[in-house]
């Protein structure tokens, strides 16, 4: 049971988290796992991902997932974001391609243009 | 024998559909028989009829047996403007099976089904639980030989 | 001034300096002098492109073809292929398509802001971006008819197709005295085309309970339903979650934040059911019985489900209120246009470059969210019509393209916005077969209640099928309009008083495509 003061810290605790700076995350990989992106192999594309940050035992990212954005037919969509700079969306994404963003994108900061889809 | 499923709901009506989904759901054969309309009837103390007038009014529910896995192809007009009767064409083709049948191995059931919601990626289907997406004839041989495959 | 055909504009930052951008424009000089075009194109230095880890970028105008990660080796290719041969490299071409062509608009959502943003299944996230403060305000700071009057000041009208007024259904249900009240949230999303609640659900749940509170207390219901159709297993999963966690926290339960108000939200879900959606069948369903509508009235509002005074509401709505509430009436009604106020879900499919969701003001024209929110027609063909609103609804032509879509504006043309799904059709679609694709759905989804619905249906699909075998006549045209009227005049529920719009915006609008059909 929390209070109104438990919720406050909770909120101020979750706002530091999310600012990539204030910890030790260098990049946040975002899967969208919405039905759609499911529906289209997301599933697979995180599993990909989760088995490249493990075998390149990479400590400063982290994955995530999150629900759609509204790309339906780009899915599965995969976001790459990083502290100062534009968030990065992958899409159509395949086990294939996403072990090629991992290589090029996450490891070595280089785009993996054919892939990109959009960029905020 | 449905003791597990009963003891998760309390025995009124308003639990009807949740009990007969799960019921369903742990059928092998993916059906409610006529067994279980008579537990669940007695558990619950409605009338058979009811539970019948209940089963036949859902698509979901099925009162004959079933396949291992349900294809339900969509057929609303959004899956329909992107090709589902050649979907529809090609999974009876490759299952050589009827509409609403079940092939003789007992794998698979073709049935169709109203929109599911996924139109940004039509045509789509559902097999059991999972949705299918993007469908195109040559994803079909795939997506079927993956689950025979899984099978064996 | 010199004239020139083309700009090259080289982006100049720390990156695109460390990988050596001034050679590769030495380079770029070179070239353009030795194939004589220096004359014709001219290149300007500018500041970064804002994209990262691309070496150098340069964008051509008046194309806007972005290369990225050009290296000097590149440049022969490129001067031959693009200034010389007018034909782009595509190797080194950021996707810059789509990202012209599309818009997620996140500044102007209300409803879908965090969805493809935070992890659902979180609830510090949804927290950590200030969710459950607008529950947090109506808990401890405000009054329940001051939640009511706030909804009615915004102009909130009901997001499942009627657009009946939030505030104003709240109004009848809060003042009744009985011992226990209800508000149960419609998620029984059936409408073809319509996705936009499963979006809501599997990609920021706590909003939509955050609001269902907000609901519960406003009118004084401590027990909440959601009733979710049967085939959205994520949906279900993914709410459960949020129940489970919001009770964790104590966001929900008994005696929240020390207010002294309990609440309880229970999940139901269908089996298969477009009926469903309708309110009283809804209800129906949920007491485990066959998905019926009921006369109304009484009207659920007083007497609903279990003879309760219940409030429904749809998904869309519901998702609304924590930012009616958190940043008041007056915010919301800087969204939309005048008597339709906020935003809309759109749920875009058909022949268009980006199916998918999106989410824009009130009053956004059709032309607008098909060429900014959805990427544009598919292949470039001509736009042909739309089916407007699912199933039950219309068929536009390209005549009304650029009118305001808000419900006030399209009744003036007797279409409606219904649930939001808009299945743009290109110059080969068939409307014969799409009539034919939405009477099937019909006849298969009559409940079986009433003659005319059921009877009706049957005698629609056997006339559309003739004009699909190239038997019909014009009489034929005319009957379906009729037999559409007399549902709409005798049938029990909305279900049977729908046909009359496809039917006869289709017969209407592209009476063309039906004639041709005739023998």
């Amino acid at each position: 049971m929390k209070t109104l003061a438990d919720l406050k810290k909770i909120r101020e605790k979750a706002q530091q988290e999310m600012k990539l700076r204030s910890s030790n995350t260098r990049i946040k990989i975002v899967i969208g796992m919405g039905t759609s992106g499911i529906a289209t192999g997301a599933r697979e594309v995180m599993k990909t991902i989760m088995d490249e940050v493990a075998s390149r035992q990479l400590s400063d990212v982290i994955v995530t997932q999150t629900g759609e954005k509204g790309l339906s037919s780009m899915e599965p969509v995969v976001d790459i974001i990083e502290e100062g700079k534009p968030t990065i969306t992958y899409g159509n994404m395949t086990a294939e391609k996403a072990r090629k963003m991992m290589a090029e994108h996450v490891v070595n900061g280089k785009l993996v243009n054919d892939y990109v889809v959009a960029q905020n | 024998m449905y003791k597990q499923i009963f003891n998760k709901y309390s025995p009124e009506k308003e639990n009807l559909i949740y009990i007969l989904h799960e019921i369903q759901d742990n059928h092998p054969q993916q059906y409610i028989s006529e067994d279980a309309v008579t537990e669940v009837s007695e558990y619950i103390n409605v009338p058979r009829a009811h539970i019948y007038g209940v089963l036949t009014f859902y698509t979901m529910f099925s009162t004959k047996p079933r396949g291992k896995n349900i294809i339900r192809l969509c057929e609303s007009p959004p899956c329909f403007l992107k090709g589902s009767e050649n979907i529809l064409k090609k999974l009876r083709e490759t299952l050589d099976l009827g509409l609403n049948k079940t092939t003789k191995d007992g794998m698979f059931t073709l049935e169709l089904c109203a929109c599911l919601g996924v139109c940004g990626n039509a045509p789509v289907m559902m097999i059991n639980e999972d949705v299918y997406g993007n469908l195109t004839e040559d994803k079909i041989d795939t997506i079927i030989n993956k689950i025979k495959g899984e099978a064996k | 001034m010199k004239f020139y055909r083309s700009h090259i504009l080289i982006g100049i930052d720390n990156t695109s300096l460390e990988a050596g951008v001034k050679e590769i424009e030495a380079a770029l000089r070179t070239e353009l002098d030795k194939n004589n075009l220096s004359d014709e194109i001219n290149i300007l230095e500018t500041g970064s492109f804002g994209y990262f880890g691309t070496g150098v970028s340069m964008m051509v105008y008046p194309e806007q073809t972005t290369y990225v990660d050009v290296k000097v080796e590149d440049i022969p290719e490129i001067v031959e292929e693009h200034f010389l041969k007018g034909r782009k490299v595509s190797r080194l071409i950021l996707n810059t398509n789509l990202l012209k062509k599309y818009n997620f608009n996140y500044k102007r959502r209300i409803v879908l802001d965090n969805s493809g943003k935070i992890d659902p299944e979180n609830i510090e996230e949804y927290i950590g971006l200030g969710g459950y403060e607008a529950w947090e305000k109506a808990l401890i700071n405000l009054k329940p008819e001051e939640i009511v009057n706030e909804v009615k000041a915004s102009g909130l009208r009901g997001r499942g197709g009627a657009g009946f007024p939030t505030g104003l259904k709240w109004s009848f249900t809060a003042p009744i005295k009985a011992e226990q009240k209800l508000v149960v949230i419609n998620a029984d999303e059936g409408e073809p085309g319509t996705f936009k609640d499963r979006l809501i659900m599997e990609g920021d749940p706590h909003k939509l309970l955050e609001g269902l509170m907000i609901a519960c207390y406003a009118v004084g219901a401590t027990k909440a339903y959601i009733y979710i159709r049967g085939e959205y297993k994520l949906c279900i999963e993914r709410l459960e979650k949020a129940i489970a966690q919001a009770k964790e926290y104590g966001i929900l339960g008994e005696n929240i934040f020390n207010s002294g108000f309990d609440l309880d939200i229970m999940i139901k879900i269908g089996a298969g059911a477009y009926i469903c959606g309708e309110e009283t069948a809804l209800i129906e369903s949920m007491e485990g019985n066959r998905g019926e509508p009921r006369s109304k009235p009484p009207f659920p509002g007083v007497k609903g489900a279990w003879e309760l005074p219940t409030v429904v509401n749809n998904v869309e709505t519901i998702a609304n209120v924590p930012a009616i509430i958190k940043n008041g009436a007056a915010w919301f009604t800087e969204h939309g246009v005048e008597g339709c106020t906020g935003t809309k879900v759109y749920t875009m499919m058909g022949d268009v470059n980006l199916p998918g969701l999106c989410e824009v003001d009130m009053g956004t024209p059709l032309r607008t969210i098909i060429d900014q929110y959805s990427g544009g027609m598919k292949d470039d063909r001509k736009f042909k019509g739309a089916l407007v609103g699912g199933a039950a609804g219309v068929f536009l032509s390209d005549k009304l393209l650029d009118v305001k879509m808000d419900y006030n504006s399209l009744e003036e043309y007797a279409a409606v916005l219904g649930s939001g799904a808009i299945l743009v059709m290109n110059d080969d679609v068939d409307m014969v077969e799409m009539l034919w694709s939405v009477i099937r759905f019909f006849r298969h989804e009559a409940c079986g209640k009433c003659s005319p619905c059921t009877k009706g249906n049957e005698v629609l699909y056997t006339l559309v099928s003739k004009f699909r075998n190239g038997e019909g006549c014009e009489e034929d045209l005319d009957q379906m309009i009729e037999i559409s009227q007399a549902m709409l005049d005798a049938s029990f529920c909305p279900l049977g008083q729908s046909l009359i719009m496809p039917v006869k915006s289709a017969i209407e609008n592209f009476r063309e495509d039906f004639l041709m059909k005739i023998k």
